[in-house]
């Protein structure tokens, strides 16, 4: 929008002095040059390391030290993603991380906007403390609760399923999105929370019928944003995952590599493609709602 | 009015459950965590109160000293060249492509999306994957130089965990500061154009000074997320070689998990905590101080 305007506002500028034409015109696709060449450096450097990989993915194990590893496999051959699939259980992490993140988002989610409308739609004594407390917990690395809840959650005798790493994710995602969420609920007018209650609305009502459908995009930007910080994490994975069979597919990717390493590149090749094609699609279709959320998620300085 | 949404019923209703959640799965923890970090031990073995003991192992622990390093040695590059790198493509984006960078913008991002530890494979396979150590290699082969092992040394670890970093994040910061950059008023920077400024003048005496907000949240958050790096030096090359690489966040997950040091790990997550902390503080302080001259 604001770009839209800049450029309006711009281009009288830099066409003020209509002379010499043509000589004009190439001065000025000489001066594009390096523009497009700097662009196009950018998009190899982005791009090709993902090429490459997926390319790798076909390769057989020969290809790899017979051929210069820039070269195109030389047939497409799926043999390396069957065997990621068959031998490195990639199928059953996949199932894992999706059983973890998606409760867990749904849980952050519901109770972000909840608090979010408690701590700034409603007044009472106390709720500035309450949201300071809650954004404190932004900046505590995990590092400082892992020790405490491994014990807690061994002695409830829960940490031979995914339910350690629900809960952690849980807590760990509420401050950014209660803060989120008291920030989105703030920019909307409050008189309209207001007129519900001269309606003869209650507040917790008004919370359900006005609050929840109103943050539908924020909820829905918030929610894809921890998806990716769940579904990406590995740490909490790592410490929480007892048993192989509770890996997620961050902890099946570095045991693969582990398991491998220098030997058998074409499977973990595959399992990583698999990862890259993935949030692509996702990418996509989403990108603009991503990039927003992630944006937002982070000016909280 | 007030007294309708003053409800107590409502609030408590609204809030017990996230404050259930976040008081017995965040702040009890860290208070527990804190007070581990005096005691020495672990669930089975047995605690024992030993003070300021950690503290002052930590500070004659070579291994910590050393993670210590790693960890502010990659905060303060990786903050320096995403901020850097950051800003120079949003400039570009905003005052070079215009209305043509969105394809740019969205490419760029991708690699943000992606998890780190799959970021880390296709990086370390980037260096290092058949006779030719992979197609870094190749071009400097091409330029007559020999292949390097990039991941037997520490430094050649360091530079691909910071290049993959800076490859992985610089697309996000370039959004997060182009955001910034399209809310300097349009009439600023016409008028300031209309003055003579232009090129490099017109963005260090107009557009860097109103977009320093931005930069600050930007250099907060990249100290924030920097310091607490696991995952791409984990998955890069397990914190090596040896231990060359491992951050303060490997050194105590490998100290509380597979040393069972509960006391000592919880020691070296408060160092962690604090140095965020102390980050915060400076870098707010020092930009404070340069507004008030």
């Amino acid at each position: 929008m604001s770009a839209t305007q800049n450029l309006i506002q711009a281009e009288p500028v830099s066409r003020k002095l209509p002379r010499r034409g043509a000589s004009r015109r190439a001065k000025r696709i000489l001066r594009r040059i390096p523009v497009w060449l700097s662009v196009t450096v950018l998009l190899v450097v982005v791009l090709y390391p993902m090429l490459w990989m997926i390319l790798g993915s076909f390769k057989t194990q020969g290809e790899f030290f017979a051929n210069p590893t820039w070269a195109l496999p030389e047939s497409l051959n799926f043999a390396n993603y069957i065997e990621a699939f068959t031998r490195g259980n990639i199928a059953l992490n996949y199932r894992n991380s999706l059983l973890v993140t998606i409760p867990s988002v749904v849980l952050i989610i519901f109770l972000g906007v909840a608090a979010g409308y408690a701590l700034e739609i409603m007044v009472w004594k106390g709720r500035r403390p309450t949201l300071l407390l809650i954004m404190a917990g932004i900046m505590v690395p995990g590092q400082m609760i892992l020790v405490p809840l491994f014990t807690a959650y061994f002695k409830l005798g829960i940490t031979d399923s995914l339910l350690p790493m629900i809960l952690t994710y849980t807590a760990m995602g509420i401050p950014l999105t209660t803060f989120l969420m008291a920030a989105y609920f703030r920019s909307v007018p409050r008189e309209l929370f207001e007129a519900a209650t001269m309606d003869g609305s209650s507040p917790l009502r008004s919370f359900f019928v006005i609050g929840i459908p109103m943050m539908k995009n924020a909820m829905l930007t918030i929610g894809l944003v921890q998806f990716f910080s769940v579904f990406n994490d590995l740490l909490i994975a790592l410490t929480f995952t007892t048993r192989p069979d509770l890996a997620t597919i961050q902890v099946g990717l570095l045991s693969l590599s582990d398991q491998y390493g220098g030997t058998n590149y074409g499977a973990l090749f595959a399992a990583v493609s698999i990862n890259i094609v993935a949030l692509l699609i996702v990418f996509i279709f989403l990108n603009k709602k991503i990039m927003a959320g992630m944006a937002a998620g982070s000016v909280k300085g | 009015m007030s007294r309708v949404f003053g409800d107590r019923k409502t609030v408590l209703i609204l809030l017990v459950p996230v404050l259930a959640v976040y008081g017995l799965l965040k702040v009890v923890p860290v208070l527990w965590s804190l007070g581990l970090s005096f005691f020495n031990g672990n669930t089975l073995r047995g605690f024992e109160f030993v003070g300021f003991d950690n503290f002052t192992t930590f500070f004659t622990d070579a291994p910590a000293l050393n993670a210590l390093w790693v960890t502010v040695y990659f905060a303060i590059i990786m903050t320096a060249a995403q901020v850097v790198m950051g800003y120079l493509l949003a400039l570009m984006y905003v005052f070079v492509l215009r209305k043509g960078s969105a394809f740019l913008r969205t490419a760029v991002f991708f690699p943000m999306v992606l998890p780190t530890v799959a970021v880390a494979m296709l990086f370390k396979s980037f260096v290092a994957v058949g006779d030719n150590q992979g197609p870094v290699n190749d071009v400097i082969n091409l330029f007559g130089g020999e292949s390097v092992e990039f991941l037997a040394t520490t430094s050649g670890t360091m530079t691909v965990a910071i290049l993959m970093t800076l490859w992985s994040s610089m697309g996000f910061y370039a959004v997060l500061l182009y955001t910034g950059l399209l809310d300097i008023p349009d009439e600023v920077i016409e008028s300031a154009r209309i003055d003579g400024a232009s090129g490099l003048r017109l963005v260090r005496h107009i557009v860097l000074p109103l977009s320093a907000p931005i930069l600050l949240s930007s250099i907060i958050f990249s100290f924030n997320s920097t310091l607490k790096v696991f995952d791409s030096l984990l998955a890069l090359n397990n914190g090596g070689p040896g231990t060359s690489t491992s951050p303060l966040t490997l050194y105590m997950y490998r100290t509380a998990f597979e040393y069972a040091e509960y006391g000592y790990g919880s020691t070296i997550a408060l160092v962690l905590t604090l140095l965020c902390l102390v980050f915060t503080v400076t870098v707010f302080r020092s930009s404070a101080k340069r507004t008030e001259d």
